[in-house]
């Protein structure tokens, strides 16, 4: 266990050629590798090196990338590189063998399927933990308890000309409303317009937007009319601040909660995340590693990320769809 | 020296010439000035204010973290760039050691064995013209298209350093050439009389001349490939990586990337430690550039 204090860069030449060395022959620090001890703690203790290569959805990206400092916390001599691609872009890659991990957002599509079946890729889906967005108002507006999916559309369209609350409902008081959200860089905004407006990126221009989702909080904690959107935890964490609006995807008012986010229930602002690993390159000691690590602290993880964990029941099947994988490794 | 006399002369044969200057200027040439004075204004006030609003964004992350951690998605206040600022090293280094050379043998051709009248050197010459005009991202389609996947070099320092050394080969060609051609025929002349050879006069007259503005125009080149993002991100859009480049295979992640990264996280923290990535960066430029214009007050030859 002393291995884990992190002596990072002191033996930068050694890494240096540790990981060329691994780069060039994989199979070199694998002699004992196959079977038993590769679960999490067994990989800390031995010496692993080489690169593990992440590409796809920049909204998961943040979700790995705390996945891999932590891994690369206890490995100093792995080196893990997450790209963001977006999981189109991430799935391209992948199934042209030029990564070891992809991410994604959604499940993968047939014409992707199509392409990793070309280049003979296998993989396992797992699906790593959920994400939620909540639409949230002024403490003070005791109206929008409830939103529809088409009532939002129309207040966040392109173009939209809604400027006050009784334009959303005529039931709703007179009230102006003032919009904030997050900027045009962020995945939740893709997100978000996707889901609503239907296209990712349209959307309305004239309203407050900040890539610090404090800013978004204390705008519309200071307007009595305020009303914006961003990832679930955040709300969590501001819950005195602000009330969040149920959302009518159709099936009536459901609130957002990790339970309804989870189950997916909460309709259409929950989505699961996926990660992709390779099948072939599980043989490789230390993607092996990293993935065994990435399952393992999900709940962790995801937290640190301000992200929705797994419930028990997709733990287990997180947890069988990595078995599944490591099964077809070995065919 | 002998221009400087020559002013003095000019000065003493025109003793009213102050006076000339200043008689009832005429207001269009008043409006003209007005004109340049504003035109002017327009670069230095947006340069000034975009750099007083980066400083003030910084401030917070304005400290040695910037350069001694790495990258933290985590905890803001335990991140770094350096990983990033190594990475643009290796970069901007083995794009000089592939772009100089071919670019600097590239401009002594053209200028000192090419006929311009063949037609074959004259298409070579409209196209470097028009390559130096071509967006910065068709460079990363070719890079990631022809040297990342064509060549099987992957993502790695070597085709991100290949990529930009093609996007900045015609200007390098073209400072190069300049910086030629700023030789005076004279002293090739003089060199050939004597008895030199053709290669002998490059060598030892053509080149030693035209190191200055070559070493200027190249520098302003690698600067520009210093702060492009477009063709790297096309190339792999590596953005979370927490080591140094160890090599021409390494992986690896540039300053702009992470300045990119950095912007469309949601927490303020990232947004200062965006802000310190760019000081870091318009630093390293300003150093680059100075040495630059340095190198050619410094060494510059007039005849």
């Amino acid at each position: 266990m002393n291995m884990r204090t992190p002596l990072r860069r002191t033996t930068a030449p050694a890494a240096v050629t540790a990981a060329l060395t691994a780069a060039l022959v994989p199979a070199v620090s694998g002699c004992g590798t196959s079977g038993t001890d590769a679960s999490g703690n067994g990989a800390a203790a031995r010496q692993l090196s080489g690169t593990v290569r992440v590409d796809g959805s920049s909204t998961v990206a943040p979700l790995t990338s705390a996945a891999a400092q932590l891994f690369q916390g206890e490995n100093p001599g792995v080196r893990v590189t997450v790209g963001t691609s977006g999981t189109g872009g991430g799935f391209e890659k992948f199934c042209a063998g030029e990564t070891d991990i992809s991410d994604a957002s959604r499940p993968i599509e047939d014409d992707e399927k199509r392409a990793c079946a070309d280049n003979d890729i296998t993989y396992q889906q797992l699906r790593i933990a959920n994400d939620g967005l909540s639409v949230v108002v002024n403490k003070d507006n005791d109206f929008a308890k409830c939103l529809t999916v088409e009532q939002l559309r129309r207040i966040w369209e392109p173009g939209s000309d809604i400027k006050n609350w009784n334009q959303v409902d005529p039931d709703f008081p007179d009230e102006e409303l003032e919009l904030f959200g997050p900027g045009t860089d962020s995945g939740t905004f893709d997100y978000f317009t996707e889901t609503i407006n239907g296209e990712e990126g349209a959307s309305r221009t004239d309203y407050s937007p900040s890539e610090d989702d404090n800013v978004v909080v204390q705008g519309i904690a200071g307007s009595r009319g305020g009303m914006g959107y961003f990832g679930l935890s955040y709300y969590e964490e501001n819950k005195d601040e602000l009330n969040v609006v149920k959302i009518d995807g159709g099936d009536g008012c459901v609130e957002p909660t990790a339970q309804t986010v989870q189950n997916g229930t909460y309709k259409p602002l929950s989505r699961p995340l996926f990660i992709y690993p390779k099948a072939s390159s599980m043989a490789k000691p230390e993607v092996e590693a990293f993935v065994d690590y990435y399952v393992e602290n999900n709940a962790e993880i995801a937290e640190k990320a301000l992200f929705v964990p797994l419930n028990p029941q997709q733990n287990t099947q997180l947890k069988d769809d990595l078995q599944r994988l490591k099964e077809q490794q070995g065919s | 020296m002998g221009s400087g006399l020559l002013d003095e002369d000019t000065a003493a044969a025109l003793p009213e010439g102050r006076r000339l200057e200043g008689r009832g200027v005429p207001w269009r040439e008043r409006l003209f000035q007005l004109g340049l004075w504003a035109s002017l204004a327009v670069g230095v006030v947006f340069l000034a204010s975009l750099l007083v609003y980066v400083v003030v964004e910084a401030w917070p992350r304005l400290d040695l973290r910037i350069l001694t951690h790495f990258p933290d998605i985590i905890d803001p206040s335990n991140a770094g760039a350096q990983s990033a600022v190594m990475g643009t090293i290796w970069v901007i280094a083995f794009t000089a050691l592939y772009c100089l050379p071919t670019g600097i043998l590239t401009a002594i051709y053209l200028e000192e064995y090419a006929d311009p009248h063949r037609w074959y050197n004259r298409v070579v010459e409209i196209n470097i013209q028009n390559l130096a005009a071509v967006p910065s991202i068709v460079y990363g389609i070719l890079g990631l298209g022809i040297i990342a996947r064509g060549m099987g070099f992957g993502q790695t320092v070597l085709t991100a350093s290949l990529t930009l050394s093609l996007l900045v080969l015609p200007t390098v060609i073209i400072a190069a050439r300049e910086a030629i051609r700023a030789v005076p025929q004279s002293i090739r002349e003089a060199s050939l009389a004597l008895g030199a050879t053709r290669w002998q006069t490059i060598r030892r007259q053509v080149l030693p001349a035209a190191v200055p503005g070559m070493a200027t125009g190249s520098i302003l080149a690698l600067s520009r490939a210093i702060g492009e993002a477009a063709p790297l991100l096309l190339l792999g859009g590596l953005a979370f990586i927490t080591f140094n480049p160890s090599g021409l295979d390494s992986p690896f992640t540039v300053l702009p990337i992470q300045i990119f990264n950095w912007i469309s996280q949601s927490r303020a923290e990232f947004i200062s430690l965006a802000s310190a990535a760019i000081v870091v960066l318009l630093v390293i430029l300003l150093a680059m550039n100075s040495l630059a214009i340095w190198l050619r007050n410094h060494y510059s030859h007039r005849w």
